[in-house]
């Protein structure tokens, strides 16, 4: 496999970590512990196309999302995951 | 030169250099050989036909191909520490003093013992294993399964490590083509003309593939000559790349695959500083798939004679290594291309014994043929072939009209068709498509990049491969931007159409091999699907065919094809199983590469560990790191005479150790306060300045993952230390943190891991020593640098360091950090300085002993499965923010009160030693999944105690500290008595360390 | 017909033509007291067990292509009890007592070959580890064995002991722990469970759920049509969360590929299960000859049932650093399976909150050899409405409840356990 790093380039998958499904969005403090269970435990799984985090722990140490398929590996796009976890700041 | 005992070696011709004549032997026996051949061709060349016996049966083989795919002509190639099971004779270039034995055989090729299991025949059948041996079922490991797995195996694997080296490598290109046959050649020949960087990879020594054997002309060149000149264009080629004796083995994601080279191994050994073998991973935008077809066996009786060879490797043992099987040859085919050999033989001087053509009509010529050379042509099938291991004798063909017909013959050519190289086109779990025209299978699309073409993709004349190569290289190249390919494609005239009848099996009655080496009969297909077997899966599952170091290259398609018929199905119907990687068997030792021995893994030293080696240190391997264990001295009788002397002289002197592999981060930023608050349990953004403080951090479900000192060095700059483990875990969590979760915070991570080389001083005389290294103007008193004091101070002559007051001892002591490349000066100063003072460095068993006599947790502790609370920690946790953990740490079996929390344990005899991974069992219960409480994670001899103490997590521990338990080891065949207690055993009140 | 040596003899007078098939090719009836999902080991088990232990033979299997064709057949059929955890260990333990009664259980040679499972440690810590384990093996009625490193040469004297990166300094061996054959355990629980009249349907894909108003399931939707059924049982291993997502369930698992490999036959050479402790490496041989040999995940998420060169490359690295004898041994072959994947390594074989709808997934790589006590357990809570005492802690509830069973320590993170 191969991830075209948006910084560094494409690279060779060895160079990356995974994380895994890019969906959750880390919770508020007062969003309780239901909400964070299903932060933390409860995934998509999907067979098919997927976003999900990756960490170019051997090059710049980016954390990037990959769209991925997950039945093909082809991945159509991948780009800087600047605060793609984080939840919509509650005012 | 010399041909003696080459009684089948032809007067001339062939591609061999009969200036070079070389010797081997074979089973002890000598014989010689040339240049330029195989084993395969050397051994028919000195009349060997009994090359190997059989899986299951023992019964003799002979050489079936001329290629890779050879299922039976396995043998050991070399001996001692260099032997290689199951080495492809066919493959094996010869050199001088080549060594091979034949395998799966005793005592000898020529009788072998277990070749009375062909008597058992009738028994043996498919899964027979599977209804039996059940009874009594002690005797299955004792017994049967040691007998079946002795006679089982086929070569044996050498019995010393192996000395050769291997390597990989890693090349780019836009075009790779796998394969230097006629479309190959002609595929990089346009890509490389339009200007593309291509790198062409085949499997043989020499380029050419089937003109080798078979010749042709092409642009009016002899095939031979056109070759040598199209390699030449290519070699001429700046950003071409040819690389022969190397295969193209797997193809993975995003273009990149995997390629064997074969280096070495056409030599007795590797020369000095080379490898046997190398692993290429090649990153490709497009690949081209020439690897040619593979001839196909056909399914009658005795088809595994020793001499039943297929017909196209027949013309290669003859054309190209003028080596003939056979004085007295038959042909048994069903298309026209297998009578190529015919007329190789004929040319040869071989006389032509007959020929069975499954077809109705021959050809005007092939009659011709025929009455020149006084042969028949029988319109059938060959029956059976009667023989043994001395080779053929008669071959029995069964005619058109139902007659039987005769041969007298040494030997027989079987062609049943061709079958494209469909392995790696469907390595990505894409099934080939059925061709009726062809009867083949032949690539339905292929990985993103990758094209097959030639023959490889059912296109079986030599113009036509030609014109494909040349197209589909001009084709990738194109693709990719690159221009129109300068100059034309080869062209030959031989553009005949390929006529094949299928004929898959001749349902004789004698036994009839599908899979030569796994011994599987037409029978066990029938039995396979009498018995529900009928998928493909099941059916290679049942009876293991294709299941061969051949992967059934040889037999796939005869036994999909005898099942569809068993089954009413059409072959595309029944289907075919699915194509892995490797292409072809591939040495571990190449996969691995030279990622073994002490090299199996990176080694990291720390900045001391060269002073600590010359104090003969003895080292332990934490992680990647070697880390000073102990130093021990002359006189000292073991490791614990050492560490418990490293202890007292650290608690009553000075002492110090070598804690560079730690984490260290600096955290730079106005919200590097707030950062640290999201991450850490406790809050830092209230740290002064010129202060450190002890961090949990938690994983986001609530468990601890990590800990450490975090000083802030400037409002802005905090220095955030991890455990030695998690170094790298850790910056990738804080970077997730920083990057994906909290975007809104400016903040900046660095790693400093290896920037700061850090030593922990400790010990009542500390301040004195560092008073000897630290510049005068620094102030190290109790006041002036108080306990938990942090900051960047000046060392005498200049070197910027930095200072922490953080002790895991528990006595006075300072954290130094030098820059990494003043670690060893700072070492060698501390021990001059320290002189005066008996300083003692000490090693990771002494920075263990003190820490368990404080009571600190550690990596033993912090398991993955501890909260803060169990950990005794419980009140770091803030309750005024968000941090990493919070919520999910709440959970009710988080919070359960009768967890496992950290205690101390003792044992109640004061000489009973105490080990860790004991359990812990209430006194008077018997121990049982119910009464295990929980076990011990640390132990030490603490000198301070005189005694062994350990931590231990205990269900309810806190409140059973004075209570007498029972630490139960059976493993180790120990019960005795443990006091649980208080984990901080050495002064509690912690007097020493703010002293 | 019972298979033994005398119906094997008797068959062979005849040429074997008298065989029957090892199970029916039924056709699906309208509807069954209970459906399992997923034609592997665990669910022929299950219905092995329903039929055999609770007398429910009304069952169907139901298989999208042929059974067996999943985690059951791509594996390197390693059994073995040595946890450490309450609710783990003594479900495995369950399950390799029914492996040791499973040949004349089944009337079928699973070959099940106790040749003994060996952890190799290479460092103080992971001693301690072991013998903590060990230890509650033993606690828990298994045997298990702390050797040091000359027991270990003993067994093994062609391991690397010589110039070794990480020395192997012992090893935690069960003796009892060891491998049977994949593909005829799939066969034995087909045959075993066929004679008890449950039907086994191959190639029928389950497409969706039928379900009454109350939300309670009542059957499912095939590729062959819609079988209503009494209960569903779905255990279907990497498919977990795409059947369970038809019933609108999202679980704590991600699908994963793990690759595993076998070598060229070789005479015997090693004579039992080696895992390595300091790289990720298993490794045992078949009666066949082949080295079948294992190592880590890929570590992204897949379905494609294929892996990438650098998994491949570090587990072979690993077999190298472990066994430097087998350099010129050749691998044959490599594949990939999908891993139903837990959040913290343990299965879960429970009721799902939509009525009708039981769970058996979350077998992570160690799905083979719970298969036996899988299928126990899971018939059990299908056939009783309540958990069996071994698989009491397997609740698909308990990340809620902070109650995981995590023998790693790696937390909610699949690819790490």
């Amino acid at each position: 496999m191969r991830i075209a790093c948006p910084f560094c380039g494409p690279r060779e998958n060895g160079e990356f970590t995974y994380l895994g499904d890019a969906k959750p969005k880390r919770p508020a403090l007062e969003a309780g512990e239901e909400a964070y269970y299903e932060y933390v435990y409860l995934r998509d799984n999907v067979a098919g196309e997927m976003d999900e985090f990756w960490y170019h722990g051997a090059g710049c140490r980016s954390w990037i999302k990959v769209r991925r398929n997950t039945v093909t590996h082809e991945i159509s796009s991948v780009e800087p995951a600047a605060g793609a976890g984080a939840a919509k700041v509650a005012s | 030169m010399s041909a003696a005992g080459q009684k089948n070696r032809l007067a001339s011709g062939g591609l061999i250099d009969r200036n070079k004549p070389l010797s081997f032997s074979f089973d002890g026996k000598a014989m010689s050989g040339f240049a330029g051949d195989t084993l395969a061709s050397a051994l028919i060349a000195n009349g060997v036909q009994l090359v190997g016996r059989s899986f299951k049966y023992h019964r003799p083989r002979g050489i079936l191909t001329a290629g890779s795919e050879e299922p039976n002509a396995l043998v050991e190639l070399r001996d001692g520490a260099r032997r290689e099971p199951n080495t492809r004779a066919t493959t094996i270039e010869l050199y001088d003093g080549l060594t091979a034995t034949s395998q799966n055989r005793w005592p000898s090729l020529d009788f072998d013992i277990l070749s009375i299991n062909q008597l058992a025949s009738p028994i043996f059948v498919a899964g027979f294993y599977y209804k039996t041996f059940m009874w009594p079922s002690a005797l299955w490991e004792k017994l049967y399964e040691p007998l079946i797995r002795r006679a089982a195996g086929l070569g044996r694997a050498a019995e010393k490590s192996d000395p050769d080296h291997y390597e990989k490598a890693w090349a780019h290109c836009d075009v790779l083509i796998a394969g230097g046959g006629p479309t190959g050649l002609a595929a990089a020949l346009a890509a490389g003309r339009a200007g593309a960087r291509v790198i062409l990879c085949e499997e043989d020594a020499v380029l050419g593939g089937r003109l080798l054997s078979d010749g042709g002309t092409i642009d009016g060149l002899p095939a031979i000559e056109w070759v040598a000149k199209a390699v030449a264009e290519l070699e001429a080629m700046p950003d071409v790349r040819v690389m022969t004796r190397t295969t193209v083995t797997g193809v993975f994601d995003h273009g990149t695959h995997a390629a064997l080279e074969r280096v070495n191994d056409h030599l007795p050994v590797p020369p000095e500083h080379q490898p046997r073998q190398r692993l290429w991973r090649i990153a490709a935008k497009r690949s081209i798939v020439a690897a040619g077809a593979l001839e196909r066996p056909i399914v009658f009786g005795g088809n595994d004679t020793p001499n039943v060879m297929l017909s196209s490797a027949v013309r290669t043992y003859i054309n190209r290594y003028a080596a003939t099987p056979a004085k007295r040859l038959a042909l048994f085919t069903n298309n026209d291309d297998g009578w190529k050999t015919v007329e190789a033989a004929l040319a040869a001087g071989v006389q032509i014994a007959g020929v069975v053509d499954a077809r109705a009509e021959a050809s005007a010529e092939q009659r011709a043929l025929a009455a020149q050379h006084g042969f028949a042509i029988l319109n059938g099938v060959v029956d059976h072939v009667e023989g043994g291991k001395a080779g053929v004798g008669k071959i029995v063909a069964a005619l058109a009209g139902g007659a039987k017909a005769t041969l007298e013959a040494d030997g027989l050519a079987v062609s049943g068709g061709w079958n494209p190289a469909v392995g790696l086109t469907s390595q990505h779990r894409g099934r080939p498509k059925w061709r009726d025209d062809i009867a083949a299978f032949v690539p339905d699309g292929a990985p993103a990049g990758m094209v097959a073409a030639g023959s490889a993709n059912g296109e079986f004349s030599l113009a036509a491969c030609l014109m494909e190569g040349h197209s589909s290289g001009a084709a990738a190249a194109g693709d990719l931007g690159f221009g129109k390919s300068a100059g034309s494609a080869p062209v030959s005239d031989e553009d005949a159409a390929y006529s094949v009848r299928p004929v898959w099996t001749v349902n004789s009655k004698k036994k009839a091999f599908v899979d030569f080496q796994n011994d599987v009969t037409e029978s066990d297909i029938a039995l396979a699907a009498r018995e529900g077997f009928q998928s493909v899966e099941h059916l290679k599952r049942y009876t293991t065919l294709g299941m061969a170091t051949d992967q059934g290259k040889n037999s796939n398609v005869q036994g999909i094809a005898v099942m569809a018929e068993l089954t009413g199905r059409s072959i595309p119907e029944t289907g075919t199983t699915i194509y892995r990687p490797p292409y072809v068997p591939v040495a571990m030792g190449a996969l691995a590469g030279h990622h073994r021995d002490e090299n199996f893994h990176a080694t990291r030293l720390t900045p001391s560990h060269h002073w600590a080696a010359e104090r003969g240190a003895v080292f332990v391997d934490t992680g990647l790191w070697k880390r000073a264990q102990w130093y021990p001295l002359k006189g000292e009788k073991d490791w614990l005479e050492s560490v418990t002397r490293e202890v007292k002289a650290v608690r009553s002197g000075v002492g110090f150790c070598d804690v560079s592999t730690l984490g260290k981060t600096d955290v730079h930023g106005p919200d590097a306060g707030a950062f640290l608050d999201r991450v850490y349990i406790n809050t830092f953004s209230s740290l002064a300045v010129g202060k450190a403080r002890y961090g949990i951090m938690l994983r986001e479900d609530g468990i601890v993952y990590d800990d450490g000192t975090t000083s802030r060095l400037a409002e802005d700059h905090y220095f955030l230390t991890t455990t030695t483990a998690k170094a790298g875990l850790v910056m990738q969590h804080l970077e997730f943190c920083r990057q994906v979760l909290f975007p809104e915070l400016d903040v900046q991570l660095t790693s400093v891991s290896d920037q700061w080389a850090q030593f922990s001083i400790a010990g009542p005389n500390t301040r004195a020593l560092l008073t000897d290294i630290v510049d005068p103007s620094e102030d190290l008193s109790n006041e002036g640098f108080p306990f938990m004091g942090a900051r960047a101070v000046k060392l005498r002559g200049g070197v910027e360091a930095r200072l922490f007051r953080i002790s895991f001892s528990g006595e006075m002591a300072f954290e130094i950090s030098v820059p990494a490349r003043f670690g060893d000066a700072l070492v060698r100063n501390l021990m001059a300085a320290g002189e005066k003072y008996g300083v003692t460095p000490y090693g990771t068993e002494a920075l263990g002993v003190m820490r368990i006599e404080k009571g600190h947790v550690a990596g033993p502790e912090l398991n993955g499965t501890t909260t803060a609370a169990d950990l005794g920690l419980g009140k770091m946790m803030s309750t005024k923010k968000d941090f990493i953990g919070r919520v999910l740490a709440g959970r009710e079996a988080l919070v359960a009160d009768d967890r496992q929390v950290v205690v101390g344990v003792k044992p109640v005899s004061p000489s009973q030693r105490l080990r860790s991974g004991a359990h812990v069992i209430a006194k008077g219960k018997v121990p049982a999944p119910e009464t295990d409480d929980g076990y011990v994670t640390s132990v030490c001899f603490s000198p301070m105690m005189d005694r062994w103490i350990g931590l231990a997590l205990v269900s309810r521990g806190r409140e059973r500290h004075g209570e007498i338990a029972m630490a139960h080891d059976p493993v180790r065949g120990e019960d005795y008595e443990v006091e649980i207690c208080n984990p901080v055993f050495y002064d509690p009140e912690g007097g020493r360390q703010r002293g | 017909m019972k298979y033994s040596i005398f119906s094997l003899a008797r068959a062979a007078l005849s040429g074997h033509k008298n065989w029957p098939r090892t199970w029916r090719d039924p056709q699906p009836q309208k509807h069954y007291d209970v459906v399992i999902v997923g034609g592997g080991g665990h669910g022929l088990a299950t219905a092995y067990f329903l039929a055999a232990e609770h007398g429910i033979r009304n069952v169907a299997v139901l298989e999208k292509g042929w059974i067996g064709s999943g985690n059951a057949g791509r594996n390197t059929t390693i059994i073995r009890s040595n946890y450490m955890l309450p609710g783990n260990i003594g479900f495995y333990e369950l399950s390799m007592k029914l492996w040791e009664t499973m040949e004349r259980d089944l009337n079928y040679n699973t070959m099940v070959s106790q040749r003994g499972v060996l952890n190799l440690y290479h460092s103080d810590a992971q001693r301690d580890a072991y013998a903590r384990r060990g230890n509650a093996m033993r606690i828990n009625g298994i045997d298990s064995e702390l050797l040091d490193r000359e027991g270990v040469r003993k067994l093994l004297p062609f391991l690397n002991f010589d110039n070794a990166r990480f020395p192997i300094q012992g090893g935690l061996l069960q003796p009892r722990g060891g491998t049977a054959r994949h593909d005829a355990v799939v066969w034995g629980y087909a045959h075993a469970a066929d004679r008890l009249g449950v039907d086994i349907i191959q190639n029928c894909e389950v497409t969706g759920f039928t379900r009454d108003a109350g939300g309670k399931v009542t059957g499912v939707e095939t590729t062959r049509g819609t079988i209503g059924a009494g209960k569903v049982g779905v255990a279907v291993a990497g498919s977990s969360s795409r059947v369970a997502a038809m019933a609108g369930l999202r679980l704590p698992i991600e699908s994963h590929v793990l690759q595993a490999f076998v070598s060229e036959g070789i005479k015997p050479l090693i004579p039992n299960v080696v895992t390595f402790g300091a790289g990720h490496f298993y490794v045992s041989q078949s009666d066949k000859g082949g080295l079948v040999f294992g190592g880590d995940l890929d570590g992204y998420n897949s379905y494609a049932q294929r892996g990438n060169l650098p998994v491949v490359e570090d587990v072979c690295e690993g077999g190298m650093a472990l066994m430097p004898v087998i350099g010129r041994v050749r691998l044959l072959r490599q594949w990939g399976g999908i891993m139903d994947m837990s959040m913290d390594g343990s299965p879960i074989i429970d009721k799902t909150p939509v009525d009708g709808l039981y769970l058996n997934a979350g077998w992570c790589y160690g799905g083979f050899k719970a298969t036996p006590g899988s299928g126990f357990v899971f018939a059990h809570l299908i056939a009783r409405d309540e958990l069996h005492r071994e698989g009491a802690r397997f609740r698909l509830d308990r990340f809620r409840r902070g109650a995981m069973i995590d023998e790693k320590g790696q937390g909610a993170q699949p690819n790490l356990h």
